[in-house]
């Protein structure tokens, strides 16, 4: 009798630590968001200060490709892709958009440096590839025209 | 619950390239709806790929990244039948992860 009455205690006890566990891990597996980044509007260099990679200097070693006229802005692709070595993250940050920062890749070692998708642009507007390498900050910016109007001028 | 990711993962040379199409709206909070009421931003905010529990990439969204958005990339350290899971979590804490197998 005793020792059924012990065993369902240290069940209870075992349940217990397990869903403290279960409590804690949402919460420590919660990623990370830059809100303080993606709130900046106005200033391209307020949003390049927010990331960190305030004097950034301009690299050739990066190659930013999309089209130079974009004929629906809700989806312009973009590539970027960078030649420093130990690069560690690349951002894209659209100048005239309502909020300057529209996306951030966090590039690991052992994984390319080399980035496809596809962002939304209000206007014709500078666009920054902002890359992380070794610590520092690197940029390169283009224009993209904006073709408004469903019709493609 | 939102519709599955399409997820395809092949061999590039000795790099696994991997192209994501995922589900969702990505409302960016600045649009109006008819009554001229806006409509609240509603957007991917992290991306997380794994491969045997090895991170091979992340990123951190706005809502400027386009509606069901697409995204590619490339790493190395990769074989056919590997499985590549992505998970991506929006501002409502909503969450989706698929997974796919590297193709030869």
């Amino acid at each position: 009798m005793n020792s059924g009455r012990r065993k369902v205690l240290q069940g209870t006890t075992v349940m217990g630590l397990a869903l403290v566990a279960g409590l804690i891990k949402p919460g420590a597996a919660r990623a990370e968001w830059n809100k303080a980044a993606f709130e900046v509007k106005n200033s391209m260099n307020d949003a390049v200060k927010a990331l960190g990679g305030n004097g950034a200097t301009e690299s050739k070693d990066i190659v930013m490709t999309s089209p130079d006229i974009a004929e629906n802005g809700a989806v312009v692709p973009f590539t970027v892709a960078s030649k420093l070595p130990k690069t560690e993250s690349i951002a894209l940050l659209v100048e005239k958009n309502p909020n300057i920062l529209a996306a951030n890749f966090f590039i690991p070692e052992g994984t390319e440096p080399w980035v496809n998708t596809r962002i939304k642009m209000g206007q014709t507007s500078n666009v920054i590839a902002l890359v992380k390498a070794d610590g520092k900050y690197y940029y390169t910016s283009k224009e993209v025209k904006v073709t408004l109007g469903g019709c493609g001028g | 619950m939102a519709d599955p990711m399409k997820i395809r993962a092949a061999m590039v040379g000795d790099k696994v390239e991997v192209k994501v199409l995922m589900a969702h709206e990505m409302e960016t909070g600045q649009r109006k709806d008819s009554k001229g009421a806006v409509i609240p931003a509603w957007f991917i905010q992290n991306v997380t790929a794994t491969v045997n529990g090895r991170t091979v990439l992340s990123a951190e969204w706005g809502p400027a990244v386009s509606k069901n958005p697409f995204l590619s990339f490339r790493f190395s350290g990769g074989k056919p039948g590997d499985k590549v899971v992505i998970t991506w979590t929006d501002n409502h804490g909503d969450k989706r992860t698929d997974e796919a197998t590297v193709a030869g």
